[in-house]
C-alpha cells in the first residue's frame, strides 16, 4: 500500500512541479504552499482509495454485494407492478370464434336419439355453411375475496345465451372453494369443458341425449381439495333445477341437487389420470316432448317425476416425460346411468290422459385423441346409448299401443366417429371430423362430415385438465 | 352409501390430525427455482417440482396431482413473467388455498426480482408467441439467480418467521460460495465472449448475454412458431456463407431441427442443460453452469 501510495504521490509532484519549474521561480513561499495544500489533497485521495479496496476486499471474504468481475448483476426492479395479472385494473378478456361446414346424408331436421325423450340440444346441426356460438368471457378478481367470470355466447342466429356467469371464492381456506351463479355443473368429465376445448366438434350422444349437451346449473357448488399428495376432490351443488332433464319448479325450495368425487395423479413422469363419480338428482314438472302423429296433429306428452342419474368418467393423459410438445395420448370414457319415475301424460287430440312412467336409460362412450407429430393429432369415439324398455301405464292399461309413443320405442343408439385436426398455434386449430351416426336406427345411418376452425383472441386462457 | 361416508369423514379426520411436519410445503414451477430453494431453505423447506427439466414449461397441464400440491403448499415459488400462464392459474384457483395467491407472500414470482430482457416493444400474437413481461427464462445468468436468492431468502423468512435466521445464514453461504463459483465461470468462459452460435427458442437469451455469445439465429422463426421448409432454407444459406461455431440444444428440446442443421452447415450441437437435472452432471444450480460452461468449452472449434 505504501509504494502505491509514494507512486501516486510522486506522479501527482511530478504532474504539478512541471508547470511550476516552467514558469520559473517567482514565489517559491507561494509554490511550497501550493505544493503542501496538493500534498493534503492527495492523501486524502489515497486514504479514501484505501478505504475502498479494504471494502472491497472483505465483500470479496464475505460477499453479499455485487461481484467484483464481471457485468453487474440485472438490478432488482421492486417497482414493477409484477406477479403477472392482466393489464391494470381491466379484467382479461378473451374471444373465442368457431365456424364449420357439415355435409350430413340425413336431414337434419329429423335427427332424433331413439328411444330417447328429445331435448333441444340433440343433433348434429345444420348442413353447409354455419357460424358456431362467439364466445366471449371476462374474467378477473373482485377482491381479495372473489373471483368472477362470465361466458357470453352469441349465437348464429343473434341471441345471445349467458353460458356462464359465476364467482368464486379465493380467500377460503382448508382446499375449499364455493362457486355461485350460472356455471357448468362439476358431474362428469366433459360436463365441465367449454366447447372450444372439446378433441370432437359435437358431444358424445349420451351427454346429447340425457343433458341437452350440457348440464348447466344456476345455483351454488361446494368443492373441497383433501390435503393428501394424491388428488382427491368431493363437490355438492344446489340449483334451480330448470335445465333439461329438469324444469323450472315454482316453488321456493331447490331441485337440482349434485354430489360429485374426483381422485387423480401422475403414474411416474408421463402419465396423468383422473377418474370420477358423479351423482344428480332433479325433478320434472310436465317436461314436455313431441312423440309423432295423431290424426294428423302432432302430439306433445309431458313427464313429471324424479330423474336420477349416476356418472363415472375417467382420463388418462400420457406424454413422453410429460410434455406435449411432440407426442400425447389421450384416452377418455364416461357411464352414465338414469332412472326417471314418475307420471306421463299424453297429450294428444282430445283429452289429457296420464299413467305411471318408468324408465332406465345408459349410455357410454370411449375416445382417445393421439398427437402424432407436434400440431397434428387424430381421434376416434365410440357411442353406445340403451334406451331399455320403459314402462308405460297408458300401455299397461291396454289404453293405448306402445306404436302410439314412437319416441320411446327401446332403441340402441350407436355412433363412430374419427378426426384429425391441425393447430398451427396455441390458438388456433382447424378440424375435420367424419361420422357414421345410427342414432336414429341401424338402417337410417347418417354420414356426417364436418370441417371447422376455432380461433381464440385476446387473454392467454388457462385449461383444466 | 354408510360405509362411503364413513371412509370420507376417516380421510377428512386423518388429514386434520396428522402431525404437520416441521418442514415448511413448497411447490415450484421449475426446476431450477426449486433448486435455488433447496439452496436456501435446507432442512426447513419440503420442495416439490411441478415440472421435470424434459418438459417444455410452456405446455403443462394443470394435472390433479399439481392441484393436490398447490392445497398444501405454503409457498409457491414461480418463474413468473407469465411463464406458467397457461396451467398455473388454474391450480392457484383450484386449490382452495389462500396462502398462495398472487400478492400473498406465499407466492413468489422469481422474475419479479429481475429486469428482464426482450420486453416486447408490441405485443402481437402475430410475433408469435410472446411475452409481454420480457423474457422469463432468467435463471441461465448466475447474477440473476443472485438476485434471486436475495429476493427468495427474505419471503422464506416472511412464510416462515421462525427460521429468519437460519434462512439469513444459508442465505449467506450461499452468496459467497455462488460469488466465488461466478468468478470461476467468467474466468473459464472468457474465451467464448464473441462466439456466434444459434439456438432453437430465445431461452439462452440470458445465457448468451452473460458470457457474450452472438446468437446470430433462432430456429424458431418466432417464438414458439416452428420453422417451416422454406425458413430452414433460408436459415441453410445465411449460416453457410457464415458459419456459426455452434448450434445450441437444450435438454428438452426435440434434437430433429438442430441435427438437420448441424449436418448443413458442419457446426456441432451442443446439448446444454438448461435446468437443474438436465444432464445427469447438473445435479444442482452450481452443477448446471459447471456442466453448462463446460460443455459450451468443449464443443469442437
Amino acid at each position: 500500500m505504501t509504494s502505491f501510495k509514494s507512486i501516486t504521490a510522486v506522479c501527482a509532484l511530478a504532474c504539478t512541479l512541471l508547470p511550476t519549474v516552467s514558469r520559473a521561480a517567482d514565489d517559491v513561499a507561494t509554490v511550497r504552499a501550493e505544493l503542501q495544500t496538493l500534498k493534503k489533497d492527495y492523501d486524502a485521495r489515497v486514504a479514501a482509495l484505501e478505504a475502498r479496496i479494504a471494502q472491497l476486499e472483505s465483500a470479496v471474504a464475505a460477499p453479499v454485494a455485487s461481484a467484483a468481475s464481471g457485468p453487474p448483476p440485472t438490478p432488482p426492479a421492486p417497482t414493477r407492478a409484477g406477479n403477472s395479472g392482466a393489464t391494470a385494473f381491466n379484467p382479461a378478456l378473451s374471444l373465442i370464434l368457431v365456424g364449420r361446414y357439415a355435409s350430413l346424408s340425413q336431414d337434419p331436421a329429423n335427427y332424433r336419439i331413439a328411444g330417447f325423450i328429445p331435448n333441444d340440444g340433440d343433433g348434429p346441426g345444420q348442413r353447409g355453411f354455419s357460424l358456431g356460438e362467439s364466445e366471449l368471457t371476462v374474467a378477473a378478481n373482485v377482491d381479495p375475496y372473489f373471483f368472477a367470470n362470465a361466458t357470453i355466447a352469441v349465437q348464429a342466429d343473434n341471441h345471445i345465451d349467458v353460458e356462464e356467469a359465476y364467482f368464486k371464492t379465493i380467500a377460503l381456506r382448508d382446499g375449499f372453494v364455493l362457486k355461485g351463479g350460472r356455471f357448468f355443473s362439476g358431474v362428469g368429465y366433459l360436463n365441465e369443458v367449454h366447447a372450444h376445448a372439446w378433441d370432437f366438434i359435437d358431444q358424445p350422444l349420451i351427454y346429447q341425449a340425457l343433458f341437452a349437451s350440457q348440464f348447466t346449473q344456476d345455483g351454488a357448488q361446494l368443492k373441497w381439495v383433501a390435503p393428501t399428495d394424491t388428488f382427491f376432490e368431493l363437490g355438492a351443488e344446489a340449483g334451480n333445477g330448470a335445465n333439461f332433464p329438469g324444469t323450472e319448479l315454482d316453488k321456493n325450495g331447490l331441485n337440482a341437487y349434485a354430489l360429485f368425487a374426483h381422485l387423480g395423479g401422475d403414474i411416474g413422469d408421463s402419465t396423468s389420470w383422473r377418474t370420477g363419480a358423479s351423482w344428480l338428482d332433479e325433478r320434472a314438472n310436465n317436461r314436455m316432448f313431441d312423440d309423432g302423429v295423431e290424426a294428423g296433429v302432432p302430439v306433445q306428452n309431458a313427464f313429471t317425476g324424479k330423474s336420477r342419474t349416476w356418472m363415472a368418467d375417467a382420463i388418462l393423459k400420457w406424454a413422453p416425460h410429460g410434455d406435449p410438445t411432440i407426442h400425447q395420448l389421450k384416452v377418455q370414457a364416461e357411464y352414465m346411468h338414469r332412472d326417471e319415475d314418475g307420471q306421463l301424460f299424453f297429450d294428444g287430440p282430445g283429452a289429457t290422459l296420464g299413467g305411471p312412467y318408468k324408465s332406465a336409460q345408459s349410455g357410454w362412450y370411449l375416445q382417445s385423441v393421439y398427437q402424432f407429430m407436434p400440431r397434428w393429432r387424430v381421434g376416434a369415439r365410440y357411442d353406445d346409448l340403451d334406451s331399455g324398455t320403459p314402462r308405460i301405464g297408458l300401455i299397461a292399461n291396454g289404453l293405448f299401443s306402445s306404436a302410439e309413443f314412437p319416441v320411446l320405442l327401446p332403441a340402441s343408439p350407436r355412433r363412430v366417429s374419427a378426426m384429425l385436426d391441425w393447430a398451427p398455434s396455441e390458438f388456433s386449430r382447424l378440424r375435420a371430423q367424419y361420422a357414421w351416426d345410427e342414432a336414429r336406427a341401424a338402417d337410417e345411418r347418417d354420414r356426417q362430415f364436418f370441417l371447422q376452425y376455432i380461433y381464440a383472441i385476446g387473454a392467454h386462457g388457462a385449461h383444466k385438465f | 352409501m354408510l360405509r362411503l361416508i364413513r371412509s370420507v369423514l376417516l380421510l377428512v379426520c386423518l388429514g386434520a390430525v396428522l402431525p404437520a411436519s416441521a418442514a415448511i410445503k413448497v411447490l415450484a414451477t421449475t426446476p431450477e427455482w426449486a433448486a435455488l430453494t433447496i439452496e436456501l431453505g435446507g432442512d426447513r423447506v419440503n420442495v416439490y417440482t411441478a415440472t421435470s427439466p424434459f418438459q417444455d414449461v410452456h405446455r403443462v397441464d394443470a394435472k390433479p396431482s399439481l392441484v393436490a400440491r398447490a392445497r398444501s403448499a405454503d409457498l409457491v415459488v414461480a418463474a413468473g413473467a407469465e411463464l406458467e400462464i397457461g396451467w398455473l392459474p388454474v391450480l392457484l384457483q383450484d386449490s382452495g388455498n389462500p396462502r398462495i395467491q398472487p400478492g400473498s407472500p406465499g407466492y413468489f414470482e422469481a422474475t419479479s426480482q429481475l429486469s428482464l430482457l426482450e420486453v416486447p416493444a408490441r405485443v402481437d400474437r402475430s410475433l408469435g408467441d410472446i411475452h409481454p413481461l420480457g423474457n422469463p427464462h432468467a435463471h441461465l445468468d448466475p447474477h440473476n439467480v443472485a438476485a434471486v436468492a436475495k429476493g427468495l431468502s427474505v419471503r422464506l423468512a416472511l412464510v416462515d418467521p421462525s427460521g429468519a435466521q437460519y434462512y439469513a445464514e444459508r442465505g449467506t453461504s450461499f452468496q459467497a460460495r455462488w460469488q466465488q463459483a461466478i468468478v470461476r465461470w467468467e474466468a473459464d468462459a472468457a474465451p467464448l465472449k464473441g462466439v456466434n452460435v444459434v439456438v432453437i427458442h430465445r431461452d439462452q437469451a440470458y445465457l448468451c448475454h452473460w458470457l457474450g455469445l452472438i446468437e446470430v439465429a433462432a430456429i424458431e422463426p418466432k417464438p414458439g412458431v416452428p420453422p417451416s421448409a422454406g425458413y430452414l432454407g433460408e436459415l441453410v444459406a445465411k449460416l453457410t456463407a457464415a458459419p456459426p461455431r455452434m448450434i445450441l440444444r437444450n435438454a428438452y428440446n426435440d434434437p430433429k431441427a438442430a441435427d438437420w442443421l448441424s449436418e448443413r452447415i458442419h457446426a456441432p450441437v451442443v446439448l446444454l442443460p438448461y435446468t437443474v437435472g438436465g444432464t445427469p452432471e447438473a445435479k444442482d444450480l452450481f452443477g448446471l453452469f459447471d456442466d453448462t460452461v463446460k460443455r459450451l468449452l468443449a464443443a469442437p472449434k
